[in-house]
């Protein structure tokens, strides 16, 4: 294979990076939450708006042509991107969030009856916990978890056998988990369901853009990530599922462009995706994601992963070295990322003190409160990583911990 | 490396983080409050034993940041054996305080949060505990909020 990206020069791709924030360098270590945008991205949007912006479909001058063109290109791309059987079954949302919603309300509101099982893990972001708890509020199912082992946030897989009741319809779990760093073996629990008959979700929001994502290999039947953590803009993600499961499901929303006819009493509506996509919809999200997954795909993402995984290693070992701290997720095979908690220090204290030294950080819940809860902590401190950012940058990030500890006297 | 932080973190407030006083429940108490920070999921509990119209004991558990908990140790600190009126008066003080990084009146030892209007994000820490107070006070049931605060 070829060799390895010159990291430094990507880098130079991504103007936002080049700052000083309260007169230091910025260090971004908050790429979780949402990851900074290349040239090309950028350029993309402004392309968009300065020659080809119209309204997609139905349009029969030039610059629509243009804009749909594009708009299904983009389609197409993402297909690719995560080796998804055809681009019809790639549906266009407004990120993961929105695309777990659309599954629990058509899916669930299709399926679930009383007495159902939906299958999560104690690790879930709360877009993947609460649309479920409001399905199954209303169609009487209930929600059910397979248990995290403890602070090396791990599936406690030896549960599983007795948690795959005849009642669970639906398993939808994490693939990276965001606050714990844990890679989950999709493939395997994803046969395992299947076997069983049971519909999967998998949420690769985490891990899409940082790892090659194959859908047929990791065999669920949805999948859903967003555009904004890999490079892309914010407002768009992507929503995958297997066409005959789509083709089966109500709409989503009602309104224009989903409509085959309607009439004063009734409308007919149209397959996947437009079934799923009413009124006019994000164009030029879809436009500079397509030109983010072109760029992550000429980096290579298993390059990308590979640099995400010795950075965050790097970091936790240095991490482990400090007296007192308590580290979160698995010790080996993490994804780009650490949480952890310094001994008598609050994670918003961190973060606050971090940022006055150029470091962005996360500190919080994370959007996963229950997990928090079981491990007894309110919120951890995060350190996540992407391929821009360096060694170096987690040697700064190292000295600023150290000298965190000692503003609070440790 | 911090040196600009000191006007958050000063001294008074890394004191009552580290050590909070009146830090544990209140068996007598015939008021109580939760205060939450839905935000980062910091929560706090302030007792009170109310006497008539005066605060004859106060106290807080709970756990937050540096200065939640800082801004709760002082409040007790501040109120207790205090009238219900000067708990009021005093609410509205720190309010402002945080939110403008001036007040008007003396404060005592609680005008060490006049720095926190500087950091935005962290105004909710501190006028939790106050709000909680003020829940107590009117005796709500329901958990207090910084939902509704302006940052």
């Amino acid at each position: 294979m070829s060799s390895s990206p010159d990291w430094l020069a990507l880098r130079k791709d991504f103007p936002i990076l080049d700052q000083k924030v309260h007169g230091r360098p910025l260090v971004y270590l908050d790429n979780a939450a949402t990851s900074q945008k290349p040239r090309a991205v950028i350029e993309a949007l402004v392309r968009y708006y300065e020659r080809d912006n119209a309204n997609v479909h139905r349009g029969l001058h030039e610059l629509s042509n243009r804009a749909t063109n594009h708009f299904e290109a983009a389609r197409a791309r993402a297909a690719k991107f995560i080796n998804a059987p055809s681009a019809d079954e790639i549906i266009f949302t407004r990120g993961t969030t929105e695309g777990i919603n659309l599954v629990a309300q058509t899916w669930g509101m299709k399926h679930l009856k009383p007495g159902d099982v939906i299958l999560l893990t104690e690790m879930e972001h709360h877009s993947n916990m609460v649309p479920w708890q409001m399905i199954a509020e209303r169609t009487g199912a209930r929600v059910a978890y397979l248990p995290v082992t403890g602070d090396d946030g791990l599936l406690d897989l030896s549960q599983l056998d007795s948690l795959l009741t005849p009642q669970v319809k639906m398993l939808a779990l994490v693939h990276i988990s965001n606050s714990m760093g844990t890679v989950n073996p999709v493939e395997a629990l994803c046969a395992r369901a299947r076997k069983k008959g049971i519909t999967t979700l998998v949420d690769g929001a985490q891990s899409a853009g940082h790892l090659p994502v194959d859908v047929q290999a990791i065999g669920c039947d949805f999948f859903v990530f967003s555009g904004h953590k890999i490079c892309g803009p914010t407002g768009i993600g992507i929503l995958w599922g297997r066409q005959e499961i789509l083709n089966s499901l109500p709409p989503y929303q009602g309104g224009g462009e989903m409509i085959l006819t309607v009439g004063y009493d009734r409308a007919e509506f149209k397959q996947s995706p437009q079934r799923f996509e009413a009124g006019t919809p994000d164009i030029s999200g879809p436009i500079g994601l397509h030109a983010a997954m072109d760029y992550l795909d000429a980096i290579g993402r298993d390059k990308i992963w590979k640099h995400d995984q010795e950075l965050a290693g790097y970091a936790y070992e240095k991490l482990s070295a400090f007296k007192g701290i308590r580290l979160f997720g698995p010790k080996q095979d993490r994804a780009g990322l650490v949480s952890f908690l310094l001994q008598d220090v609050h994670a918003h204290d961190v973060v606050t003190l971090a940022d006055r030294a150029g470091v962005a950080l996360r500190g919080g819940h994370h959007c996963t409160q229950p997990l928090m809860h079981k491990l007894g902590v309110e919120s951890t401190a995060r350190a996540s990583f992407y391929f821009y950012n360096t060694r170096a940058e987690v040697d700064v990030f190292i000295e600023v911990i150290g000298e965190i500890r000692k503003f609070f006297g440790q | 490396m911090f040196e600009d932080l000191n006007d958050l973190y000063q001294q008074v407030i890394l004191d009552h983080c580290k050590q909070p006083r009146n830090f544990h429940e209140l068996p007598s108490a015939n008021r109580s409050a939760q205060g939450r920070n839905p935000v980062c999921g910091d929560q706090l509990k302030l007792f009170l034993v109310l006497d008539g119209d005066t605060l004859r004991d106060i106290s807080f558990t709970g756990s937050g940041c540096c200065i939640s908990k800082a801004s709760a140790s002082l409040l007790t600190e501040h109120l207790k054996g205090k009238t219900r009126a000067d708990a009021e008066k005093t609410f509205a003080q720190v309010h402002e305080l945080v939110t403008t990084g001036q007040s008007a009146g003396d404060v005592g030892k609680l005008a060490v949060f006049a720095g926190v209007h500087k950091y935005p994000a962290r105004v909710k820490c501190a006028i939790l505990a106050w709000h909680a107070l003020m829940g107590a006070l009117k005796g709500d049931a329901e958990p207090v909020t910084t939902e509704s605060e302006q940052d």
